[in-house]
């Protein structure tokens, strides 16, 4: 791992054993199959995929939450599993929620909320706690007088606003955002992603934003990855991935956004829906579904290659499907 | 009425919610057509009345919620009064709707197949053997594969889209004139979603079947619908053509949504600017402000906003605007 990268996950594979028996062997759910990703810090890697794709498990290993079938991954220079020091890993890596009405305990104040990290790691004196609680409020757009209030008396944004807070008082440098908008109403949505781009800037935050919502994800990622079935089928900087899409998995992603600003660019779309991750197809675990699927791609499954310089595609005619939108 | 009559005439309908003591009103002069095979959206936030709107048209309003005043006349025959078991006939054979979570939206206990023939039955008085074969047919139609075997299937046998597309099937089983769509994709991933989309696309041009779409999602709603109505605090403030909503947006709400969504392709065209944030929260149903109830949030305000709630005011082309300031 190169010495700049704050996250480096290096082929990570876990896999979960599912049913099975006294007499039965138990199925591979191979939720994670490969995946390796970098990121910088002060950077962020928008990663996108339908549900199952293995994104939230990628999250959970990344929090130290599950171990690694294979691969590792390593965290700010220390590798991260179950047996790793919790407290350790929660200084480097916190989480934001997609749904703060059920994130946040509904029968603690906010200030309770926030002191809590804290107590945990170490800063006991109280006039340290309510300082640091104060300023993290603000910092998040509320008043430090409303740390006193539950959480059923905030707004759906305000309360994402205090699941920042949480995420963001241990001083983390890397921050694991979960569909951080998808549950707020449209027109709130603007006003998270403003202060969550805010905060990445006077914090000098790494993001790791998961979201299914491409708008949002070009809007504030470096670089993006697209995953699909437990692999990661297509990566590069945000320009490559939406300006000259080579998978036909993430140019489908593309035509099924229904805004007339990408009705122009195309309509290739993916047909059916993601198979089971416990039997998967074979070959390109893409092919039932794409518009240019060819014997091979049904034999031998493709692997990520380069395609240009930082930009990675695992498709087999990557190269002969023309840059050109169809 | 005009001679060519709309297939539904929604006419200042006002829906009340008891709550605390006190009615408040949840939608309040709503007033929208639908000719014979039109798309119209309603489109909003959270708790601003689209999905009531849509309930009351179905006749399914349920307490704490009630109708209080308006009209809706399905091809000039008033509705909003019909007796339950006029109302339950019309249901399903003349207007029909499709939910957001088709799991909650099935029975559990019988097949998808029975549960499509059973609208034969209630409604055209076939027989089972016969309606249990046209179901397969119908599943065929909203292009379920094997649709002899997904017949016997139960609901959570099948995956999310796989549901949906029988919950369609279902809806248009009796061939309606009006189909009510409440946020009918929200639930599933995105290329599925595209893929449902199409299928009701596709089978309403065919039968003529017109469409009442709900969604909060505008851009969804422009892909599906001719004309859009964007419904804010209980108050359609905007009425156009979907092709000028995004381009042309007129109500400073609208016009703050548009602003305020991240497009795919903005940064490529304009670098990454910050977005333009709608300040302020979507007030309560029961604390709806005086004046125009977008007031606390809009940048135009004046006096008059706060103390006169505007009225819709006609543009060209048909389209209608609830503002003093708007443009």
């Amino acid at each position: 791992m190169a010495d700049t990268d704050l996250l480096a996950i290096e082929d990570l594979a876990v896999h979960f054993p599912v049913g099975g028996g006294m007499f039965s062997q138990p199925q591979m759910l191979r939720a994670v199959d490969g995946v390796s990703l970098r990121i910088r810090p002060g950077e962020s890697l928008g990663l996108v995929g339908e549900s199952g794709c293995g994104k939230s498990t990628l999250a959970l290993s990344i929090l130290g939450l599950v171990d690694p079938t294979r691969g590792r991954v390593v965290v700010d220079g220390t590798a991260v599993g179950t047996d790793t020091d919790r407290l350790a890993v929660a200084r480097t890596v916190q989480m934001v929620f997609q749904d703060p009405y059920a994130s946040l305990n509904p029968r603690q104040t906010v200030r309770r909320t926030l002191a809590a990290p804290l107590r945990l790691h170490g800063i006991t004196n109280s006039g340290e706690v309510a300082d640091r609680v104060a300023e993290m409020l603000r910092q998040v757009g509320l008043r430090p007088d409303q740390a006193d209030l539950y959480p059923h008396e905030f707004s759906g944004g305000q309360r994402q606003r205090i699941g920042i807070a949480r995420a963001l008082i241990l001083k983390p440098k890397l921050v694991i955002c979960d569909e951080p908008v998808s549950a707020l109403d449209v027109s709130i949505r603007a006003q998270i992603i403003n202060l969550l781009l805010e905060l990445q800037a006077e914090m000098g935050l790494s993001y790791l934003m998961i979201s299914h919502d491409l708008g949002v994800v070009e809007h504030m990622s470096d670089k993006v990855a697209v995953m699909y079935l437990g692999r990661i089928v297509e990566t590069g900087g945000w320009r490559e991935i939406f300006e000259r899409p080579r998978h036909p998995y993430t140019r489908a992603l593309i035509a099924a956004i229904p805004d007339p600003l990408t009705r122009a660019l195309g309509r290739e779309k993916a047909h059916g829906e993601v198979p089971s991750p416990l039997n998967p197809p074979p070959g390109c675990t893409f092919n039932p579904r794409c518009p240019h699927a060819i014997d091979k791609c049904r034999a031998s499954p493709p692997v990520l290659s380069p395609i240009e310089e930082g930009h990675l595609v695992s498709c087999w005619r990557a190269e002969e499907l023309s840059t050109v939108r169809a | 009425m005009s001679g060519d009559m709309n297939l539904l005439e929604v006419e200042d309908l006002r829906i009340e919610l008891t709550a605390d003591n006190g009615r408040y009103p949840a939608v309040e002069g709503v007033s929208f057509t639908i000719a014979r095979g039109e798309t119209v959206g309603l489109v909003g936030e959270s708790g601003c009345g689209k999905s009531i709107t849509a309930l009351s048209v179905m006749g399914l309003l349920r307490h704490p919620l009630a109708l209080a005043g308006g009209k809706i006349r399905l091809t000039g025959q008033e509705i909003q009064d019909l007796p339950p078991a006029e109302m339950r006939a019309l249901r399903g054979k003349r207007i029909a709707m499709i939910f957001q979570e088709p799991m909650t939206a099935l029975n559990p206990l019988k097949t998808v197949g029975r549960q499509i023939a059973e609208m034969y039955v209630l409604h055209q008085g076939a027989n089972w053997n016969d309606a249990d074969a046209r179901a397969v047919e119908a599943l065929k139609q909203v292009k379920v594969p094997a649709p002899e075997r997904r017949a016997r299937a139960y609901p959570h046998e099948l995956s999310g889209g796989m549901r949906q597309r029988v919950m369609i099937a279902i809806a248009l089983a009796c061939e309606p004139d009006l189909l009510i769509a409440d946020e009918p994709t929200t639930a599933l991933d995105v290329t599925v979603q595209s893929e449902i989309v199409d299928l009701m696309k596709e089978l309403c041009s065919a039968k003529g079947t017109a469409i009442l779409m709900i969604s909060h999602d505008l851009g969804l709603v422009t892909d599906i619908c001719k004309r859009v109505c964007v419904m804010y605090a209980g108050r359609i403030v905007e009425q156009q053509d979907s092709e000028m909503i995004f381009n042309r947006p007129q109500h400073p709400y609208t016009q703050g949504l548009v602003a305020s969504l991240p497009r795919l392709g903005m940064r490529a065209r304009h670098g990454r600017q910050r977005l333009t944030e709608i300040s302020g929260v979507v007030p309560g149903i029961t604390a709806y402000p005086d004046g125009c109830r977008f007031h606390p949030r809009c940048g135009r305000k004046t006096e008059i906003c706060e103390k006169v709630a505007p009225e819709l005011t006609p543009l060209a082309d048909g389209a209608l605007v609830r503002c003093y300031h708007y443009g």
